[in-house]
């Protein structure tokens, strides 16, 4: 086995240090005075002894082995790769932001408190919703909350047997584990042809168990549920809820509000919609916001403006309780406000009317060359299939590892499950012509590679620090940690 | 519009309005409904320039009295630590911080190893054999372990110890509702948990037993003790557990834990309001393929070079969806690399001498306040937070220390109330014997 980039375990050499603390300045007592023999340490943790420059060394080259939005072209699917503002991070690091402690007095945190405030006065008005809640800490877990938030609504109206939750066939995997969590029955309704959610199926299966309808609109393929309204009407005359996924919230900013539509419980990804930075897999935050009938069920506290200032108010007894210790990942409510201040009413109207000018444009260049399963004007993403490679040989895997030799991070892949050999696409708004064509340029070529030169695309990728990585042995036989060579 | 978020042009505008073969970007929205099309001018506030803007939060970040400029003795479950200035610098990198899940990973080779090198630190810290990539916080780790217990063990009875962080058992309780949890509580004596109430309660019916350790008030729980109670009756030990701590006290893992628990704060991430923080979340190997969240493990690739993929992904809810134990998406990479850093950074020496200090620190100022007559209601050993009773109403002391530029420690009474009066102190590395000389000296005179 080659180890090209040593692990920073393996760049260790006892002697070194990379921190500085202060002496000691209070009388030295010998930590075993301090702690019973049975709890005091003995075997020490392997923890690397690097020097500073060591340290920024073995990161640097880290990072340089990582493809972010900074350094290429992401149209990952439904996960709304744009572009990460640097004021944002600015104000997130400002010491009364980042140096603040969540059990400081009320009076010595008005600025924060403020802030998640005005905040949530932005996103119930973004949403068409009455309240918000912050404290999710990412978008499965504004869904487990809003999920027991209805949960609770229907508890509180005697209503104890709607135990199921429905979620179309193209759902994100997380609605349905959700509703598990939530202690709910999954039950899944049909796409038509069309790409839509098949109503006739809807009413099927709704019923007096129907705790709510989750929905994605647009949904996971790009596309509206222009049926949103009936479908509102045939969940509610039922007694169910209908809970919006946010995760596509880029295509319809002040141009539909899922309050308007009927939606009873929203979560938003400020993540994705208000560019909060993916992280490498997250932090994200995840609020939930909901109509007036389910406000007594919010998480608490909740924070309220007062005659003396804002402050958190913990008396709710219907609320569901704490779903996070604290008050949400507030770092990242920092950074999504800041954004929304950024942008306007305007400029967030014209973020979602680009996002989806870029996603309509690319879909028409790129339908001659890969199928295009639903033929209508999409909104922020949409989807092509790979099939007409596939019956070359070249599967979407191939053409999503061949991109990678173009400098792209490729689509999303194999998902929505109802698409055969899917590829999701969504370029966002913030990425300019000249890299969109180039990027359809690429799927060109790669089209015609798979023509004409099918392994090139096959044993890509050609240009990356490693080749295809074994999957299946690491499955099989997991390394999960490294372990010091004795 | 123009925008320097928004690159098009009029003319890249027309173009691509001519290839896709509509005359307006409206027409690209015919398919919503005319009833629920939103018509007017939403009510958000008018855009700000940059300069404007930083100064108008600027401006609002100065309303916070922020731990740079006050003095705090206030923790109770995140606390004011040394950040080695190499943490922010490795952070700021945009190829990490612009990624997101590395779902690819012949790009995304920097983010899986710092991810693995991450597992082995929590692995090595807890005592543990596998450890996952990260979870929201310490709170929703410690309900996602007594989930992954419940569906182990196919028990549906949880006991916590009252001990364990107040909102970290609210957390818990809000989870166990959704899945009709019975969630009982075991009291504390003396400052840690009642061994004899536990016994009492252990049955067959008992998925798990949590602790903390050291526990919300500082003390160590004697978890050689409890360990057999709970491993008797074949419910798994879950314990959650300041990192830190771990520094200097015995793993949990090496007194039989199943699942740690716990919050990666202390190392290297800003207390900020309570979030983002990172949970972190290990298990002994049996119960490697019921762990919740994303795993990196090492492979190599065609021509034998030693990579990193996510694996074991059919734990996870893209693939098992409602089958999923659970639905963890997105979680806290980013500040489990700050974790990294800032271990990476202490090394091993530098983790045990931190811990080592706040010990030292917090034990020198519970003698200060006992010598100047400050009784503590419990006498056991402690890492760095003890509690005081202060006899008098702790918001009212703390109000007369904010006036001294002193944020004072955490008021008990608000969760225990046969512990009003009491106040929860920490002290970190961070304090110097001046400031905690000053902080017993404001508090005068006990009445103990």
């Amino acid at each position: 086995m080659r180890n090209d980039q040593p692990l920073i375990f393996e760049r260790s050499k006892p002697g070194r240090i990379a921190y500085s603390l202060p002496a000691l300045d209070v009388p030295a007592v010998d930590v075993s005075e301090l702690v019973p023999a049975d709890y005091l340490r003995t075997e020490e943790p392997e923890l690397p002894e690097v020097s500073e420059l060591d340290l920024m060394r073995h990161y640097t080259a880290l990072s340089k082995r990582n493809h972010g939005v900074d350094s290429g072209f992401y149209p990952l699917g439904s996960c709304t790769m744009k572009y990460n503002p640097k004021i944002n991070e600015n104000v997130a690091r400002l010491a009364g932001f980042a140096h603040i402690h969540p059990l400081q007095p009320e009076e010595t945190v008005q600025g924060a408190l403020e802030l998640m405030y005005d905040l949530q006065e932005h996103l119930k008005e973004i949403t068409g919703m009455d309240a918000v809640t912050l404290q999710p800490a990412a978008g499965a877990h504004g869904e487990w909350t809003g999920l027991m938030m209805i949960r609770a609504y229907h508890e509180a109206n005697g209503d104890f047997g709607r135990t199921k939750v429905i979620v179309p066939d193209s759902a994100h995997g997380t609605n349905p584990a959700s509703a598990t969590v939530a202690g709910f029955e999954t039950v899944t309704v049909r796409s038509t042809v069309d790409g839509l959610v098949d109503l006739d199926d809807l009413k099927r299966v709704v019923g007096p168990d129907t705790a709510a309808l989750m929905l994605t609109n647009p949904n996971t393929l790009g596309l509206f549920e222009e049926h949103i309204v009936e479908m509102a009407e045939i969940v509610h005359e039922a007694g169910g809820k209908l809970y919006y996924d946010g995760a596509n919230l880029n295509a319809i900013l002040g141009k539909a509000r899922p309050g308007d539509m009927g939606f009873d419980v929203v979560h938003l990804n400020l993540h994705k919609t208000f560019t909060g930075p993916h992280g490498g897999g997250g932090p994200g935050s995840g609020p939930v916001g909901v109509k007036a009938d389910l406000i007594p069920f919010l998480p608490k506290p909740v924070i309220e403006k007062g005659e003396n200032g804002y402050y958190l108010d913990y008396d709710r007894p219907q609320s569901i309780g704490r779903v996070k210790p604290f008050y949400g990942n507030f770092g990242i409510n920092v950074r999504a406000y800041t954004y929304i201040r950024s942008m306007g009413p305007d400029g967030l109207k014209a973020v979602s009317e680009y996002a989806v000018l870029n996603a309509n444009y690319m879909m028409r260049r790129l339908a001659e060359y890969y199928d295009l399963p639903y033929d209508r004007h999409c909104k922020h993403e949409f989807v092509l299939s790979g099939r007409r490679q596939k019956k070359l040989g070249v599967r979407t895997l191939d053409i999503a590892k061949r991109l990678l030799d173009f400098g792209f991070h490729p689509p999303t892949i194999y998902f929505p499950l109802i698409v055969e050999e899917c590829m999701m696409i969504e370029p966002t708004e913030t990425e300019s012509k000249e890299t969109l064509d180039a990027f359809i340029e690429a799927m060109i070529q790669i089209a015609k590679e798979a023509e004409e030169n099918p392994e090139i695309v096959q044993e890509a990728p050609h240009t990356t620090v490693v080749k295809r990585l074994d999957e299946t042995t690491a499955a099989r036989k997991p390394i999960l940690r490294y372990q010091k060579e004795t | 519009m123009l925008h320097r978020y928004l690159p098009m042009t009029e003319e890249d505008k027309r173009e691509m309005l001519k290839t896709i073969g509509v005359a307006s970007i409206d027409d690209l929205f015919a398919d919503i409904p005319e009833q629920v099309r939103f018509r007017g001018e939403m009510k958000v506030k008018p855009a700000k320039s940059e300069p404007e803007l930083w100064k108008e939060l600027v401006a609002l970040a100065e309303k916070n009295a922020n731990l740079k400029q006050y003095v705090s003795f206030l923790g109770a479950g995140v606390y004011d630590h040394y950040i080695p200035a190499v943490v922010d610098h490795v952070l700021s990198r945009s190829e990490f911080y612009t990624a997101y899940t590395p779902y690819q990973p012949e790009i995304s080779q920097g983010e899986l190893q710092a991810i693995f090198e991450f597992q082995t630190m929590v692995c090595e810290l807890t005592g543990m054999d596998v450890a996952n990539s990260s979870m929201y916080d310490g709170g929703t780790a410690l309900a996602e372990a007594m989930l992954l217990s419940v569906a182990h063990t196919k028990r549906k009875k949880v006991l916590i110890s009252s001990a364990v962080h107040p909102q970290y058992r609210e957390v818990v309780r809000t989870y166990a509702k959704g899945q009709q949890l019975e969630v009982k509580e075991i009291p504390y004596d003396g400052g840690v948990t009642d061994l004899a109430a536990l016994e009492a309660e252990m049955g067959d019916d008992v998925a798990c037993v949590v602790v903390q350790y050291p526990n919300f008030f500082g003390q160590i729980e004697p978890l050689k003790a409890i360990e057999p109670l709970v491993h008797e009756k074949k419910s798994l030990f879950v314990v959650a557990s300041n990192p830190l701590a771990l520094g200097i006290l015995t793993a949990p893992g090496a007194f039989g834990a199943d699942i740690v628990v716990g919050d990666m704060q202390p190392f290297g991430i800003p207390t900020q309001f309570g979030g983002p923080h990172c949970g972190y979340f290990a298990v002994k190997t049996p119960l490697m393929r019921k762990i919740p969240g994303r795993l990196v493990g090492q492979t190599t690739d065609e021509d034998g070079r030693r990579g990193f993929v996510l694996t074991l992904q059919a734990r996870e809810q893209h693939i098992r969806r409602d089958k999923a134990t659970s639905n963890i998406c997105s979680n806290q990479a980013l500040n489990a690399l700050a974790a990294s850093v800032a271990l990476s950074a202490l090394g091993k020496r530098g983790v045990k001498e931190m811990a080592a200090m706040n010990m030292q620190k917090a034990h020198y100022a519970k003698s200060a306040l006992e010598q100047r007559g400050f009784a503590s209601p419990f006498a056991g050993p402690f890492f760095n937070e003890f509690v005081i009773r202060l006899g008098r109403p702790v918001d009212e002391v703390n109000g007369r220390l904010l006036e001294k530029g002193i944020i004072g420690g955490y008021d008990l009474g608000r969760d225990y109330p046969e512990l009003a009066g009491h106040m929860l102190v920490a002290v970190t590395e961070l304090r110097t014997k001046e400031e905690i000389d000053r902080f017993v000296n404001e508090l005068g005179d006990g009445h103990a």
